[in-house]
């Protein structure tokens, strides 16, 4: 009986050492993967911090206004922003591959997915890097097309296409990113509907009086032909 | 030769037909039937009486008129001026019209007329807006004598003014070029002007010729490439200029034209403006300036609504354009009664100058920026017009002098700003 409990228990701490030294030299394979892995992100994001500081990226976002709405949301510069994310996906990319040189099976097929979902990634991170470009730059030409022509409520104008652009964008990363699609879309549309006819029925009844005004005042300066109210400017 | 691919190939062999000439007249039109006729027997009695032994040719070029402009170009007879000024010319005198679009753009227009002369030779060019109602044979002599005779590269003209109009020139473009380049050039955006074909050939090769921008115009950066060329340049005063078609009112593309022209102008010719200070007379045949006080109706309280409106509803745009205190002072202006309504000239030169150095760091998009200073112009504007309601024309043209001294003296303010050290 005492012989039993002995085998057994030699024989599992056979198996327990047998097992360990079957996953050390793969833990330290993970360990120098997780360490090169951080060297190699750091490293990336330092040429890429220099890269983009040299190709004065920051003054992109700046002349596109989009600089000012990262500061408003107290995120740091553009430069800043994409140096950590190309960071953050460098090293969760060796952090994947650490795991998966650890060989535990279920492990494996989520490191596959994560790789194979990556480059969806990639593309959806540009698609918002030129959304939000796009958005501040219809933005702000809205806005100054409305002061310059004295429309009523210009800013409201400009708000209406940065979200209605970023709205569009938005949906355009979901479907990229392969969440919630169909979910995505219906709401997109039941949004974009909902905004176009609150708009219809604001102008309708909320401002019949001032489209009347509006139509009567660029009717009526259409027919006379001649605006009264500026003198030539050259 | 690279300007040479703009002519198409049937204008060219129009052109070989005519052979070399002294002097080429250019005349830009689009829909222009009922002025181009008048014109172009203004333009052949000056010729008589002022160049009757010169080579010259008449050549429009039209931006798709569907009035029968060409036509009326290409059958003008000289017959009938013969008759009325009782005198002939040594040479034939030629008159071809080309269509070089179906839209009109000026860049395209005098692109097409300065490679002509330069493929003909000419000595001289004159370019006579095709919608002026009133040219008069005296204006060949007076734009184009200088240049032919005197050696002048540029020849522009000095017109006679209502005093409210032509704000944005005598508030903006006017001082600004004067202060920055020391030349007191009265007109320089003008719709008339003539030039050497030593300087045109120079001009067609140094700028950046867009392909069909409706928006761009080169007439500025002809006479700011002459300014900061060290051409010479001569004015002549040619009196009243009068359109068929009212005068455009859009501002933002008047702005994009002249001050867009010139604040993208500042960087290349940055040698050339930074060492000048003051400014001194060009030299002027007639008077410089000259302002009629006819009763003009302008609608005050639309401009003062439209300057408060612009500092309130752009203040985000306006804050990474102007200094903070710049900026404050604006909105002190917005925020006054109408009555108390100011744009000081020195508040006015130095939102002017933070606007060009910022255009220059491009701050943001530019054509943006350009757009963020038409209401603060129209600010400035009705300042000039409450300031000058019952002026005379000598006090009209005193203010606008004290306005000019005003961009002079504040020049090294534009220097600080532009090396970054304010």
């Amino acid at each position: 009986m005492r012989d039993i409990i002995v085998g057994e228990l030699t024989q599992a701490a056979h198996e327990m050492i047998h097992g360990f030294a079957h996953l050390l030299p793969r833990l330290i394979v993970m360990l120098v993967i997780l360490f090169a892995g951080w060297l190699i992100a750091y490293m990336v994001r330092a040429v890429l911090r220099s890269i983009l500081r040299l190709a004065k990226f920051d003054k992109l976002f700046e002349r596109a206004g989009a600089a000012q709405m990262l500061s408003q949301a107290a995120l740091p510069s553009p430069t800043e922003l994409v140096s950590r994310f190309a960071f953050w996906v460098a090293w969760l990319g060796f952090i994947m591959l650490g795991v998966n040189a650890l060989g535990i099976g279920g492990l494996q097929e989520h490191v596959a997915r994560f790789f194979f979902f990556l480059p969806r990634l990639v593309v959806a991170s540009v698609l918002v890097f030129f959304g939000l470009l796009l958005a501040s730059f219809l933005s702000r030409a809205a806005l100054l097309a409305a002061v310059n022509a004295n429309l009523p409520s210009p800013r409201a104008l400009s708000l209406s296409i940065r979200i209605l652009v970023s709205v569009f964008v938005l949906s355009m990363v979901f479907e990229e990113l392969g969440l919630a699609e169909r979910t995505m879309l219906v709401a997109f549309g039941i949004a974009f509907g909902a905004v176009m006819l609150g708009l219809a029925i604001a102008f309708g009844i909320g401002g019949r009086e001032l489209a009347q005004r509006f139509l009567e005042r660029r009717l009526v300066r259409e027919r006379r032909g001649v605006r009264e109210d500026e003198p030539s400017p050259l | 030769m690279a300007e040479e691919s703009i002519l198409s190939d049937e204008f060219i062999r129009q052109l070989i037909s005519v052979g070399e000439v002294d002097i080429l007249i250019g005349i830009p039109t689009h829909n222009d039937a009922k002025t181009v006729g008048p014109a172009i027997q203004a333009i052949q009695a000056g010729l008589l009486k002022s160049f009757p032994r010169e080579r010259a040719v008449i050549i429009n070029t039209d931006g798709g008129s569907s009035d029968g402009t060409p036509d009326i170009v290409q059958g003008a007879s000289i017959s009938d001026v013969h008759r009325s000024y009782n005198g002939y010319t040594l040479r034939t005198l030629h008159a071809i019209s080309t269509q070089y679009a179906r839209t009109p753009s000026e860049a395209v227009a005098f692109r097409t007329i300065l490679s002509a002369g330069e493929l003909l030779r000419a000595r001289a060019c004159i370019v006579l807006s095709g919608d002026s109602c009133n040219i008069e044979p005296g204006w060949m002599d007076r734009l184009l004598r200088p240049v032919y005779r005197e050696n002048f590269d540029l020849v522009t003209p000095t017109y006679s003014r209502h005093k409210f109009e032509g704000v944005l020139v005598t508030n903006l473009i006017y001082p600004m070029t004067r202060a920055l380049y020391g030349q007191r050039l009265r007109e320089p955006f003008a719709p008339e002007f003539a030039c050497s074909g030593r300087f045109g050939s120079q001009f067609l090769v140094q700028h950046k010729w867009s392909h069909g921008d409706e928006r761009d115009d080169p007439r500025m950066d002809l006479v700011i490439s002459a300014l900061a060329g060290g051409c010479r340049i001569h004015q002549s005063f040619l009196g009243v200029r009068q359109t068929v078609k009212p005068q455009s009112r859009d501002l933002v593309n008047a702005m994009r034209q002249t001050i867009g022209s010139l604040f993208s102008c500042l960087e290349s010719t940055f040698p050339a403006w930074s060492k000048i200070s003051g400014s001194e007379s060009i030299s002027t045949a007639g008077p410089e300036f000259e302002v009629s006080d006819d009763v003009l109706r302008v609608n005050r309280k639309q401009l003062k609504q439209m300057f408060s409106e612009g500092v309130a509803e752009l203040r985000s745009i306006l804050e990474s354009i102007l200094t903070p205190s710049t900026l404050e002072n604006l909105r002190q202006s917005a925020e006054s009664d109408e009555a108390s309504f100011r744009v000081s000239a020195e508040l006015w030169v130095k939102t002017v100058y933070e606007f060009a150095a910022s255009y220059y760091k491009s701050v943001i998009n530019r054509d943006h920026l350009v757009q963020a200073l038409v209401p603060l112009y129209r600010g400035r504007m009705l300042t000039f017009l409450t300031e000058n309601r019952t002026a005379s024309s000598e006090e009209v043209a005193r203010n606008i002098e004290n306005l000019c001294l005003e961009f002079e003296r504040l020049k090294p303010y534009l220097l600080e700003l532009w090396n970054g050290r304010k």
